[in-house]
């Protein structure tokens, strides 16, 4: 049996000739968070449906903790929990006697029902609704009985797709330390467009547009990937630009508005001192030299527009 | 696994007001129509008296008044049978389903176990009128099984068609349409007989409601029972084959 949660190799999608998921592949390891990041129609939720069993891709093959999903889908599915972006609740039925059915789905025995649904309420602060109708509840309390319902019968994987759509700024930040927290025993996948959603709770992200995986990297290499490449500078009188034409590291310094300045840099030396000095010494008056943070959105968007023009 | 969805089915029918409101005009109708019934075994119970091997109370009441069942039945299953799987699909339920380790024939099955025990209920409730007539006269037991047993059967075809027009249309109300369409269409084959064309013998053959009235007559034959069980067969499979393919295509 092998270490890895999920591989999912060369997946491909077609809707009739429409290219949802194209040549995808990937894979998961326990204690891993996974964030999927794309725009609308990227073929997120086109992937999490087939890693499922909901769909079938049209070429690839999807291991689930070793096992095959087309040759033994009832132990693949045995080891998922998945939350589509529409959680499945049967609105005429209470919380205890939806968690009852779901648990019994997945064939949790009567003995330990019980105590898997308490926990379930209890992870996702269900307790107070217990007994009342789904259909009665507000959306983000319907939401985190679908979140139940993924973690109920404790698999080794959990999908969640859009877990956070239609929570109050709260029970978002809860859920996240949720994530967080079952992100050490379990594998996780979760689809998001909030890129700030990614940053807080994946250790790994994944972007996907058109149908095709453009990155996958570490949260800490994307990280670092974004400290670096720009420094804002603000002085007092008008700088005379030719003076920094001599430092190598200095690719382009663009005007953001009056005595304002993005110095464009090489990410491997930083000039920061260089400048400083050169500016010090010149008698400008510094104001302002700091480091600017490339943001995840500003990756995203570069990325993906790439994508379109080539 | 099967159980599970099966009673879930059974138990949303009953939370919702549609099954207590069909048993409750069901049984109001079938009422009425065994009091009229009984109304003339009744009246003519005099004349029937003279007669050498007339027919009993069992031949005049119990025999009409599953006949009429039958054809009340065959227009509440397709409501009953619409929402089976069409609703799930559109309320997005169903892959809470698909991604639980059970595999297509167990969610069919389970869905059409709950249906049948509905049905069943209903059956229970129509059978219960004609056991009060034990009270003051004789029944003829065997017929009467034999009258209970055809509506079983008839009424698990009627479903298993219905579940699997709802396993095909895109809307509740479209699986209905459909299924009371084929149902009927099934049911009223048999009239062409008198017009003593070449096909008749096959039309005979697939009427629901020749093989039916067969086996209410107390003649239980192989025939009849394979009809039935091939029938519903033939659906069952349909309806898992119908719901795997949902994976394929889109």
């Amino acid at each position: 049996m092998t270490a890895l949660l999920i591989e999912a190799n060369n997946l491909s999608r077609y809707y009739n000739d429409h290219c949802a998921v194209d040549d995808v592949s990937f894979s998961l390891a326990k204690g891993e968070v996974l964030g999927f990041l794309g725009p609308n129609g990227a073929g997120k939720t086109t992937t999490m449906q087939m890693l499922c069993g909901n769909l079938a891709p049209s070429s690839g093959e999807i291991r689930i903790n070793g096992f095959d999903l087309l040759d033994q889908p009832k132990q693949a599915k045995q080891c998922l929990g998945y939350l589509p972006d529409t959680p499945p609740l049967y609105k005429e039925l209470t919380v205890n006697e939806f968690l009852t059915y779901c648990g019994r789905l997945h064939g949790i025995s009567f003995k330990q029902i019980k105590h898997a649904i308490d926990l379930a309420k209890d992870r996702c602060g269900l307790e107070q609704v217990a007994n009342r109708l789904i259909t009665n509840l507000s959306k983000g309390y319907q939401q985190r009985v679908g979140i139940a319902q993924a973690i109920l019968h404790n698999p080794k994987i959990i999908i969640l797709d859009e877990p956070t759509v239609g929570l109050d700024p709260i029970q978002i930040k809860e859920i996240r330390a949720l994530i967080k927290e079952l992100g050490q025993n379990h594998g996780i996948i979760l689809s998001t467009h909030i890129l700030s959603e990614v940053q807080e709770s994946c250790s790994h992200v994944q972007i996907i547009n058109q149908g095709q995986l453009i990155l996958k990297e570490s949260i800490a290499c994307l990280n670092q990937r974004m400290n670096t490449g720009r420094i804002k500078v603000s002085t007092r009188s008008t700088m005379n630009l030719d003076h920094f034409s001599d430092i190598n590291n200095i690719h382009t310094i663009e005007e953001l508005s009056n005595n304002s300045y993005l110095f464009h840099h090489d990410i491997s030396n930083n000039p920061i001192e260089l400048i400083a000095e050169k500016i010090v010494n010149a008698g400008w008056g510094l104001l302002e030299l700091s480091p600017v943070k490339q943001s995840m959105e500003e990756i995203f968007i570069s990325l993906t527009s790439n994508k379109d023009s080539a | 696994m099967i159980f599970t969805i099966a009673s879930r089915e059974l138990k949303t029918l009953f939370l919702s007001p549609l099954a207590w409101s069909i048993l409750a005009v069901l049984q109001l109708i079938l009422a009425y129509l065994f009091l009229t019934q009984v109304e003339t075994f009744t009246s003519f119970q005099a004349q029937l008296a003279t007669i050498n091997n007339a027919p009993g109370m069992t031949e005049v009441i119990v025999q009409p008044l599953f006949g009429n069942a039958s054809i009340i039945l065959l227009l509440v299953t397709p409501l009953l049978t619409m929402r089976l799987v069409c609703e799930e699909r559109r309320n997005k339920t169903l892959s809470l389903l698909l991604s639980a380790p059970i595999s297509g024939a167990e969610i069919i099955l389970g869905k059409f176990l709950g249906i049948f025990a509905m049905l069943a209920v209903v059956v229970i409730l129509v059978s219960l009128m004609p056991l009060s007539l034990l009270i003051g006269g004789e029944l003829d037991i065997g017929k009467f099984v034999c009258n209970i047993f055809a509506l079983l059967l008839l009424v698990s075809a009627f479903a298993s068609l219905g579940l699997y027009m709802s396993c095909i249309a895109s809307h509740p109300t479209i699986a209905a349409i459909c299924s009371f369409g084929l149902l009927l269409l099934l049911w009223v084959l048999d009239w062409t007989v008198g017009l003593n064309s070449q096909g008749s013998e096959i039309f005979q053959y697939l009427s629901i409601l020749k093989h039916f009235q067969n086996i209410q007559t107390g003649l239980l034959n192989t025939v009849d029972i394979s009809y039935f069980l091939l029938f519903i067969g033939t659906f069952l499979i349909l309806s898992i084959r119908r719901l795997e393919s949902d994976r394929l295509q889109k």
